[in-house]
């Protein structure tokens, strides 16, 4: 068991979901890949499918729009897993707080779900790339 | 009890995994460094695999729950079997039997039959677009093949494993002939559609349809098929060296790297091909350039 749970923090494999991002997030993270910071040498990839996921990369500050879909992704993620609130709105819905469509940032929408997910913050707008990866290494202490 | 341990450890199960998942992390290593990147450590695939059976597994509610478990477990049960009757006569342990290598042809095409099964039964509308695009690759792809066996096959006047890597030790490898290149040619197109890679990685295509045929697998699930598609990536390389080459074990790793190298070149150098433009491909250009490999094996080129 404790060699599959090592095995966990050499093999990352993240979903990258956007609820109302303004898209400058989710142009940084494709950084990640080029060649300058390739974050496969970490085991780290992208996939396609939340079910495949065992990271959620969570860009922007939810909306009313975005937060049922957030959650059903969530639900669809096998656990454990791991959520990153991703940026300045990810972590606090920044400069939208107070508009009348937000209904809070990533944590507390999630913390209504469950409790107890675990959650990373990468605070930034956007965040470098190196915080990026020290953030997903240091999430991977938590599992 | 000499069976099983063929089955299970040299040369079937985990000698099988432990190649094809080293294999694995030569693939993605060489498409790093293809571009530009430094690419995953050498425990990457072993890595993957551990991490989903750690994982939860979630059955879909759709989804008919004992076959979506046991459907992936089944293709990896019939790769392991191809592959200890391929080694089993390529390391000279046993005779093997009369027709043993249309028997591995079929046995390879299980997993692809069992993907087809756990993509419509997941109950997904993506996964149901790449389980259409799967049927019509295998359909497509198993005629040039076939072909190429055969050609093989009636030039060793015999279908099976020892005898046609036999008749090789005696009158040479068939790729040191012209329809031997031609119909490797072939062959190593074919064998890039049935490990499912790019250019033709239609069915699980990520970008496109969010992994289709694969997108409702998670953990343990996930990983047996993961596992299958490394042991392919062993296995059928293998069955290619035993149909052009034939000739001791130290040729037979070159060739095996030779392979391997060719089928990440092709996976880094093309896009991925739309599925009409994979079936004018196989059904048009690969089987004829299959019939003309077998009128020059025929007239003795």
């Amino acid at each position: 068991m404790n060699i599959l749970k090592k095995s966990f923090k050499k093999s990352i494999w993240v979903f990258h979901l956007s609820t109302a991002a303004c898209n400058n997030c989710d142009i940084e993270v494709l950084e990640l890949l080029t060649p300058r910071y390739d974050v496969e040498r970490f085991g780290i990839k992208l996939v396609g499918s939340p079910r495949h996921a065992d990271a959620l990369l969570v860009c922007g500050a939810v909306n009313a729009h975005a937060k049922p879909r957030f959650l059903e992704v969530y639900r669809q993620t096998p656990k454990p897993c791991l959520v990153v609130a991703f940026g300045s709105c990810g972590c606090s819905s920044g400069i939208f707080r107070d508009s009348y469509s937000i209904v809070g940032p990533v944590d507390k929408v999630l913390k209504e779900e469950d409790p107890d997910a675990k959650i990373v913050y990468i605070p930034g707008c956007p965040p470098k790339p190196e915080a990026m990866i020290e953030g997903i290494i240091k999430g991977l202490e938590v599992i | 009890m000499k069976l099983l341990f063929y089955y299970l450890v040299f040369p079937g199960f985990l000698f099988a995994s432990v190649i094809g998942l080293l294999t694995v992390w030569l693939d993605r290593k060489v498409s790093a460094r293809v571009q530009w990147r430094y690419g995953p450590p050498w425990y990457q695939g072993f890595a993957d695999i551990g991490k989903l059976l750690y994982k939860e597994v979630i059955i879909p509610e759709e989804a008919f729950g004992s076959g979506f478990i046991a459907a992936p477990l089944f293709g990896l049960a019939s790769v392991t079997l191809a592959i200890t009757i391929l080694c089993v006569s390529f390391f000279g342990i046993s005779e093997g039997f009369i027709g043993d290598i249309i028997v591995v042809w079929y046995l390879f095409a299980i997993p692809a039959i069992a993907l087809i099964y756990i993509g419509s039964t997941s109950g997904n509308p993506l996964s149901s677009v790449g389980v259409s695009r799967e049927i019509k690759l295998l359909l497509s792809y198993d005629l040039p093949m076939v072909i190429v066996i055969v050609i093989m096959a009636s030039k060793a006047g015999t279908f099976s494993i020892k005898g046609i890597m036999e008749w090789q030790m005696v009158n040479g490898s068939n790729i040191s002939n012209w329809y031997g290149i031609i119909a490797f040619v072939v062959a190593i197109f074919c064998v890039q559609a049935k490990l499912g890679r790019v250019p033709f990685d239609l069915a699980e295509a990520e970008t496109e349809l969010g992994s289709g045929i694969l997108l409702e697998l998670s953990g343990g699930v996930l990983a047996a098929y993961e596992l299958s598609k490394a042991m392919m990536l062993f296995g059928l390389p293998m069955f290619l060296i035993i149909l052009f080459w034939g000739k001791g074990i130290v040729g037979g790793v070159l060739m095996y790297l030779l392979i391997i190298v060719l089928l990440v070149l092709i996976k880094n150098t093309n896009p991925r091909v739309r599925i009409d433009h994979a079936m004018r491909f196989f059904w048009g250009w690969m089987s004829g350039a299959a019939v003309l490999a077998a009128i020059l094996a025929h007239l003795g080129a």
